[in-house]
């Protein structure tokens, strides 16, 4: 336990807040790195994974790609690409590698978001006459963006445990004071950041929960509790949810 | 190449002992989330609490959670023991909630008739609701295997070899070839284990054999 208390006293020790390479430094590049690789996978995956929730075809595309991706070891995949595409740029080649990383579960979320609909509610906006734009503005993707934050959530905490490890081909963040402190020997400094690092990815997912929870339409909402179909977990949320409004 | 047919001895030596260290923490998840995944589908009250439990312990990252068990636990840092509790934490968090979500699919109208034929709790448990739940066990069963064997190589970070050693020599020697093995072995024994995983299920579950529809959510995918 004494180590948890060099560590605290790392966290709070003034010299390490100030300068380069101090936390507010590497918590700044931490979020900088994971932020892009984030907004960049996003572009690039939710709109694919629209595509084919709305239109069905590529699906098997969708789960083969997102069931591979699992198999890939995120660790070499860095060194790799960051010694392919050259040392000299490490910051793009890790970003790029970062987003691959991500592509996979918003990409699911996205697309499992749509494939879950119910079809006959889909047929009853189609029968109504709304466009294929209105469909899936108004009707898809209000229903399905629970799951694709549930997909986004999960591409969060991806990339910043991968970030972590970019502190290995030298791009700062919080791990670098974890793999320098393991080099170093210096106990407090490696525990103090891993401390941060969990934290972090803590917020993050405490921060997509409650996204999650309120991304729910408020009819679907109100319509779950005479919903036999929904799980108890997801029965007593609402119900705690109901009774507060 | 070269590098490869030069250090074939080394890639063959560092894949066994990869093969060797994933094995226990996918079984021992195993086991343990047994329990778990039961005690969270049967009560109402414990449910939410495991299962934020072990959806918490999932997103801490793999390398904070090598640096920060070792003084949690009194074992040394740079011990296999670290990372195999590590990994085994992390399958114990995958494999909790799918042991849940596979009781919650058994029919209750078989589990019902089971009831009704004088099964007790215990033996209905292990012959109705355990093996009906074992299609939706298999598939959490693979994603634990497969991410299991993809963490282990970011152990050599703390200095326990596996294909990981590949990575990190690779990378300071510049050498892109053994990176690159190293990943081809990776991803290959990860998919060896998905394969035996499947031929286990077809030998345990002979019932499953017609075609089967796909899971219906997506298990969420491992942290690096």
């Amino acid at each position: 336990m004494n180590l948890f208390v060099d560590a605290w006293l790392w966290l709070v020790d003034p010299v390490n807040w100030q300068g380069s390479g101090s936390i507010p430094v590497r918590i700044g590049e931490h979020l900088f790195y994971t932020g892009l690789a984030m907004l960049g996978a996003a572009l690039v995956a939710i709109p694919l994974g629209w595509l084919i929730g709305h239109t069905g075809r590529g699906r098997e595309l969708a789960v083969g790609i997102s069931g591979a991706a699992r198999a890939l070891p995120t660790f070499g995949l860095l060194f790799l690409f960051v010694m392919l595409i050259g040392v000299t740029l490490r910051g793009p080649s890790t970003v790029f590698v970062l987003m691959l990383l991500a592509i996979p579960p918003i990409l699911a979320g996205a697309y499992a978001g749509l494939e879950v609909i119910d079809r006959r509610t889909i047929d009853a906006a189609r029968s109504m006459g709304m466009t294929e734009w209105q469909i899936l503005w108004k009707v898809e993707v209000p229903l399905g963006l629970p799951l694709l934050i549930g997909g986004l959530r999960s591409a969060t905490l991806q990339v910043v445990a991968t970030v972590t490890l970019a502190a290995y081909v030298n791009l700062g963040g919080l791990g670098y004071d974890i793999v320098q402190g393991i080099q170093l020997r210096s106990y407090d400094q490696m525990l103090g950041a891993a401390i941060l690092v969990i934290l972090l990815a803590l917020l993050f997912d405490a921060l997509f929960a409650v996204l999650e929870r309120y991304a729910v339409p408020r009819g679907v909402r109100a319509g779950r509790d005479t919903d036999v179909r929904t799980t108890p977990t997801g029965r007593r949320a609402t119900a705690e949810l109901t009774a507060t409004t | 190449m070269t590098w490869v047919l030069n250090n074939l001895g080394l890639i063959i030596e560092l894949t066994l002992v990869h093969i060797r260290l994933s094995i226990l923490p996918i079984m021992l998840g195993f086991v343990i989330a047994i329990p778990l995944g039961w005690v969270a589908y049967r009560y109402r009250l414990t449910r939410g609490l495991i299962l934020t439990l072990v959806g918490l312990l999932y997103t801490i990252p793999s390398l904070a959670l090598f640096v920060i068990l070792p003084p949690l636990l009194g074992i040394g840092f740079l011990s296999e023991a670290n990372v195999l509790i590590a990994l085994t934490i992390y399958a114990v968090a995958i494999m909790a909630r799918s042991v849940a979500e596979a009781l919650q699919s058994v029919d209750p109208d078989v589990r019902q008739a089971a009831t009704a034929v004088g099964y007790s709790s215990w033996s209905r448990f292990w012959t109705v609701d355990f093996p009906l739940a074992g299609p939706v066990l298999l598939a959490g069963l693979r994603v634990v295997a497969v991410s299991t064997v993809s963490l282990l190589t970011v152990g050599i970070v703390v200095g326990v070899q596996s294909l990981g050693y590949l990575f990190t020599n690779g990378f300071q020697r510049g050498i892109v070839e053994e990176v690159l093995a190293g990943v081809v072995m990776t991803v290959i024994v990860a998919l060896l284990f998905d394969g035996a995983l499947v031929l286990l299920g077809r030998a345990l579950m002979p019932w499953t054999r017609a075609a089967r529809a796909l899971p219906a959510s997506p298990p969420r995918v491992a942290m690096a």
